[in-house]
């Protein structure tokens, strides 16, 4: 005979995977569009200048994020006045369709501005869905989880991220090793995006079948759901003084490790170590593989003694360990100075070269690959230009370094290292959630927990890869100048958090 | 302890409008270096969304510190029936 706990458990399983599984496959969605931002571009976007540049850019390091705190407010107003199931089941639906029509819409060169118009669109619809749906899962879990383990079932939810990153990054290398790189860059690249239809067709087959929130049901029967719960969040100062907080004393922090963790690192490696397109995203999935069970270990120690600190802690690890673990990446990659004492083998080289009519120059491009002794190998190019007018100075040939692969020892460092980085991550995120369903009461739950998420997250996080990027190429400025902005930000966050911010929050959320 | 979140309140005030301040004359300053064409434009915009984005997220942290000097933060809510 099964007891009334097996019950409440095996319901409160399928809750949890239900939400989860959703949130995962939006995740995916959204991460997607970022990974193959590059590729995107090509295809879609025009090559000149003029306002196709600015939407361009607009579409592809700001509009998904920055469209999220909007979509927070709009869906979560939504989930405190009509329910949290129909209102996440929505999003669900809209970041499905939106992400499927991405892969279909036709290329540049077939519909002129309208395609870049078209993705802008869409992925605007993506990033507020993605706005809606991350508050409404969290409280719906938070809502069925008995006190005591709020955080251990929330921290499933928190797994949904990090795993959607990694189905996207997963996905898009065995799409491309399937097709090959050519093929990938030429179509093959929209079928991560038409797979979307059917994981979100599954979602909302699971979702449709799930109840409503007990607590939010409760409420209804008791005709004391929130009339406007946008004006009781932001202008009850007794609410906002709390979303406030929550926003700069948590979020904000717990938005740049996670991006600078499991972005940025990998950004890192391939744009400025110039390690291989591969090798850089094995490397992330191998550190979000072993440490995403660690969302749950932390969420469930939350439970115990509390989330504050070991959110502060994720964040002061961060503050301490980016620069070193940085300057590691690229002391380890530096295969310009290796090369003087390592080099074991040149391959032969393949010269290319391109005459300019205009200035008749040539330009002369001389590839190699080198090995090392350690095993990692490397192209080496080497650009020339061949001045016809005598009188000009010849110029020093540049050469530059590409497609960089590590000595297996050196791999599973650096594994080890963004590994580090992602288990910073599952301690300021495991918990998180968790705290913020604690922090509102459930009348406005909803709104006021998704938007100093989403601010945090969508704003401080996702811009990450972007400012750090610009302040690296600041005059005077070195490869590692770019960290100062998540570690100036996790400061800022940690010192609120730690001043602020009591230990022991409201367990009771059926209030 | 709460003397402290009053006194970091006036930080917060002050840091606020320092941070857009900063911002602004980041913007201009890399604005003008940037090259013509596509990278003047691109570096515009880029700016542009940058600080609009922050201006009332700052303009959040100076009413934090506000209600951190007025002792709002001197108890946190224990239960809802407090909010």
């Amino acid at each position: 005979m099964s007891k009334p706990d097996d019950n409440v458990t095996q319901s409160i399983t399928k809750v949890i995977a239900a939400s989860s599984l959703g949130t995962l496959i939006e995740w995916y969605d959204f991460y997607i569009f970022g990974s193959l931002a590059v590729i995107i571009g090509n295809q879609l976007f025009p090559s000149d200048a003029g306002a196709s540049a600015l939407i361009n850019t607009l579409a592809i390091f700001a509009a998904g994020f920055i469209v999220r705190p909007f979509g927070a407010l709009v869906f979560g107003r939504l989930g405190d006045l009509i329910g949290r199931k129909y209102t996440f089941l929505l999003t669900l639906v809209l970041m499905g369709g939106s992400t499927f029509l991405i892969g279909l819409i036709p290329s540049y060169s077939s519909i002129g501005y309208a395609a870049p118009i078209l993705v802008l669109i869409l992925r605007l619809v993506q990033g507020l869905a993605l706005g809606g749906e991350y508050g409404g899962a969290a409280t719906y879990v938070a809502e069925h989880a008995p006190p005591g383990k709020r955080g251990f079932f929330t921290s499933w939810i928190q797994t949904t991220a990090t795993l959607g990153l990694f189905l996207s990054l997963g996905v898009i290398v065995g799409t491309k090793n399937i097709l090959g790189a050519e093929v990938f860059a030429d179509w093959g690249w929209r079928i991560p995006f038409l797979l979307s239809i059917l994981l979100v067709g599954v979602s909302i087959y699971i979702r449709m079948k799930m109840h409503e929130s007990p607590v939010f049901t409760k409420l209804k029967s008791e005709g004391k759901i929130s009339a406007n719960p946008l004006k009781e969040s932001f202008q009850k100062k007794a609410n906002f003084k709390m979303v406030l907080l929550a926003l700069f004393g948590a979020t904000m922090g717990q938005g740049v490790i996670w991006y600078t963790g499991q972005f940025y690192a990998q950004s890192f490696l391939e744009n400025t170590c110039k390690l291989d397109f591969n090798e850089s995203r094995y490397i992330l999935l191998w550190a979000i593989l072993f440490a995403t069970p660690f969302f749950v270990v932390f969420g469930s120690w939350s439970d115990k003694v509390g989330r504050k600190w070991i959110m502060l802690s994720g964040m002061l690890l961060g503050i301490i360990f980016y620069r070193p673990i940085y300057q590691y990446f690229i002391d380890a990659t530096n295969v310009g100075e290796f090369q003087k004492t390592e080099l074991l083998s040149t391959s032969a080289p393949v010269v290319t070269s391109k005459f300019n009519p205009e200035t008749a120059d040539s330009v002369i491009t001389t590839t190699v690959v080198k090995t090392l002794k350690s095993g990692g190998t490397f192209k080496e190019v080497k650009v020339e230009t061949i001045h016809t007018d005598n009188a000009q100075a010849a110029e020093e040939p540049k050469i530059s370094y590409a497609d960089v692969t590590l000595s297996s020892s050196t791999y599973w460092i650096i594994i080890g290292l963004v590994f580090f980085q992602v288990l910073l991550v599952t301690m300021v995120y495991g918990p998180i959630a968790a705290f913020l369903v604690e922090l509102f009461p459930t009348q406005i739950r909803y709104t006021s927990m998704s938007l100093p998420y989403h601010i945090g997250n969508g704003v401080f996080g996702g811009l990450v890869p972007f400012i750090a990027t610009l302040v690296a190429s600041f005059q005077g400025s070195t490869p590692l100048s770019g960290l100062w902005y998540p570690i100036g930000i996790a400061t800022l966050s940690f010192i609120i958090g730690a001043v602020y911010i009591n230990n022991n929050g409201d367990q009771e959320v059926m209030d | 302890m709460n003397a402290l979140k009053r006194i970091l309140g006036i930080v917060w005030i002050v840091l606020g409008p320092t941070l857009i301040l900063f911002l602004v004359m980041q913007a201009l300053e890399k604005i003008n270096a940037a090259a013509d064409g596509i990278a003047r434009t691109n570096t515009t915009l880029q700016w542009s969304i940058i600080i609009i984005i922050f201006i009332p997220i700052c303009a959040g942290l100076v009413i934090f510190g506000y209600y951190g000097v007025k002792g709002e933060y001197d108890r946190l809510p224990r239960s809802s029936d407090d909010l």
